[in-house]
């Protein structure tokens, strides 16, 4: 799989809600982050994020979902990535990193939530296969008021 | 049938005692858009209100943009360090004099629209074609007195609070001893100083304010609103060797599955005009790893009997009602912002205490995002059960929300009282200070 085709795959798992096979694209150390102030955050800058988590805590929000008193999920929010093209920034055969703009939708019920952004994929290479050190989504407005946002853009 | 009075009437005294009962308050309170009208203009106007912190506008000019009561704000620096809340309107048509969140404005607002000009106290500077207003009523109008400040501003220890009217009590008067709250979070610095820093997390919730304002002094829901959350934790957790160390997402979460026997020990107190602490023995903050080089600091600093009082003191929630949340430790406030009778902004802000570790704003920080984001999975159950609650109380014949649990008759009396911690009378003290505001500028 390119790394292009693996960022397509990563979001259909989403969109899917295969989220356990989704756990699975991550390296140990791999980290999703949704910095607060979007792309202009530095990595390491002492500033908030809408959610900075390593596998633990995914595995938690995972966990959660498959739950039935996961009372926010009653009715389930459902989502849709739509992504453009991805650029590669860097690619030496065994780590690679891409930029993939996007248009996520989360629903639940009547409600619809639009984001988007850009995210960034760091990429390392396990055996044959790539998976995510890093997944970093840059939104547009981060720091705006949202409402829940439940799934992962 | 009991109904809220409509906006375009005169409120009267006898509508909002039978609103607000001793032991239940009626629907109308979270479901009238009349009410919540009359509410902007009758409570908030007459409570204070939290405005910012003094940390975000270190430097003369600079400001930041708030909305209270429906009406834009703007809090700014003045060139002699002493701060002014202003209203963010140009005395001309109404045009924001800025529209950013936050800035500098220089030495003086302009405004973008005909470049009216006023001084950062803001008084009137100058107006183009100022000729041709000479033989005009300008100058004696409301139109010619500049942008207005307000009278009744109060910084305490650098948390900055506004009433807009003038009337009604003191800022000393109107929050009395909950001040302990913000001196407990401000000592934990050895410095006696705050930052805020790290960003706010902002979360839209299509509920009444007031649902959010009781749930922060509801013990009884998190086992069973966050049992998903909780419940997923310690299973990933119970795996773990009693030698891991606990990290400290885990070390914020898991407690939150603490039974009712825990919540009711912890205590809660109430305030005159709607304030409270809860956790006034223990709280789920409790329990945070200890850092003894952090505590020899403190006890250098405001000496060792203040120093214990801080750290033994880690209330779950201290409320200035009706705007402003505190936690001492992690140290994190949250603000509400009223926007309508079905929708509340709430924001939650972290503070760096100067001269403490890295550590206790990283606790802060994460705190913040694990409960407080749009993203938090502690916060979905809690937006979605608010959120259901604002279209559910419209159902039946049932038009009351009961706030029984432990109703004394002698409570009634008023004054600050030490109680259980699942005692409803956290929740029945703000609406009865609700009430008392909502008539307090009304003739007797």
């Amino acid at each position: 799989m390119t790394p292009a085709d693996f960022v397509v795959h990563e979001a259909r798992l989403l969109d899917e809600r295969r989220h356990d096979e989704w756990l699975a694209l991550f390296a140990d150390d791999g980290r999703y982050w949704v910095p607060l102030q979007g792309a202009a955050q530095a990595e390491g800058a002492p500033h908030n994020a809408l959610a900075d988590e390593d596998l633990l805590l995914l595995k938690l929000r995972v966990e959660r979902l498959k739950s039935p008193r996961a009372h926010s999920q009653h009715p389930p929010s459902r989502c849709q990535h739509v992504l453009q093209a991805s650029t590669i920034t860097l690619d030496d055969g065994t780590r690679c990193e891409l930029r993939t703009p996007f248009v996520y939708v989360e629903s639940r019920g009547e409600r619809q939530l639009l984001l988007a952004g850009s995210c960034l994929h760091r990429l390392v290479k396990a055996g044959s296969a790539w998976r995510i050190r890093l997944k970093r989504v840059d939104l547009l407005e981060a720091d705006a008021a949202w409402p829940a946002i439940q799934l992962f853009p | 049938m009991t109904s809220a009075p409509r906006s375009t009437e005169r409120l009267c005294r006898a509508d909002i005692a039978r609103l607000v009962q001793p032991d239940r308050v009626h629907r109308d309170l979270y479901l009238s858009e009349d009410l919540f009208r009359l509410e902007q203009r009758h409570f908030f106007a007459n409570t204070w209100n939290y405005v910012g912190h003094a940390s975000q506008v270190p430097n003369p000019g600079d400001y930041l943009t708030v909305t209270i009561a429906g009406r834009p704000l703007v809090l700014v620096r003045q060139a002699d360090g002493s701060l002014r809340v202003l209203n963010n309107r140009c005395a001309h048509k109404g045009t924001q004099l800025v529209s950013d969140g936050s800035g500098n404005a220089g030495r003086i607002f302009r405004c973008p629209y005909h470049a009216w000009t006023y001084r950062l106290d803001g008084s009137p500077l100058g107006v183009p074609l100022r000729e041709a207003y000479e033989r005009t009523a300008l100058k004696d109008s409301e139109s010619g007195q500049g942008m207005g400040a307000l009278r009744q501003v109060a910084v305490y220890r650098d948390f900055v609070f506004a009433k807009l009217n003038d009337g009604g009590p003191d800022f000393h008067a109107y929050f009395g001893d909950v001040l302990a709250a913000l001196d407990n979070l401000v000592d934990r610095s050895p410095l006696g100083r705050l930052r805020i820093e790290g960003g706010v997390l902002r979360t839209t919730i299509h509920c009444n304010w007031k649902i959010y304002l009781e749930n922060i002094n509801d013990t009884v829901h998190p086992i069973s609103t966050h049992e998903s959350a909780t419940h997923a934790a310690r299973s990933l957790w119970q795996d773990q060797g009693a030698d891991v160390p606990k990290p400290m997402a885990m070390e914020q979460i898991l407690p939150f599955a603490a039974g009712h026997d825990f919540f009711d020990r912890m205590g809660g107190r109430v305030y005159p005009h709607g304030h409270s602490m809860l956790g006034t023995h223990f709280s789920i903050h409790s329990g945070y790893a200890q850092l003894p080089e952090y505590e020899a600091a403190l006890r250098a600093a405001h000496g060792a009997a203040r120093a214990e009082e801080i750290l033994q003191r880690a209330p779950q929630n201290s409320v200035c009602y009706p705007s402003l949340s505190v936690k001492g430790s992690p140290q994190a406030i949250r603000v509400i912002r009223p926007l309508a009778a079905d929708r509340t902004v709430v924001e939650a802000w972290s503070l760096r205490a100067e001269g403490a570790p890295d550590l206790l704003f990283e606790r802060s920080m994460t705190y913040n995002r694990l409960i407080f984001s749009p993203m938090s999975v502690v916060a979905h159950d809690d937006l979605a059960l608010f959120e259901s609650i604002q279209q559910g109380l419209r159902g039946g014949t049932n038009e009351w929300v009961s706030l029984h649990r432990d109703y004394d008759a002698s409570e009634l009396d008023g004054g600050v009282r030490d109680v259980n911690g699942t005692n409803e009378l956290l929740m029945r003290n703000q609406f009865r200070a609700w009430a008392a505001f909502m008539i307090s500028d009304l003739p007797a």
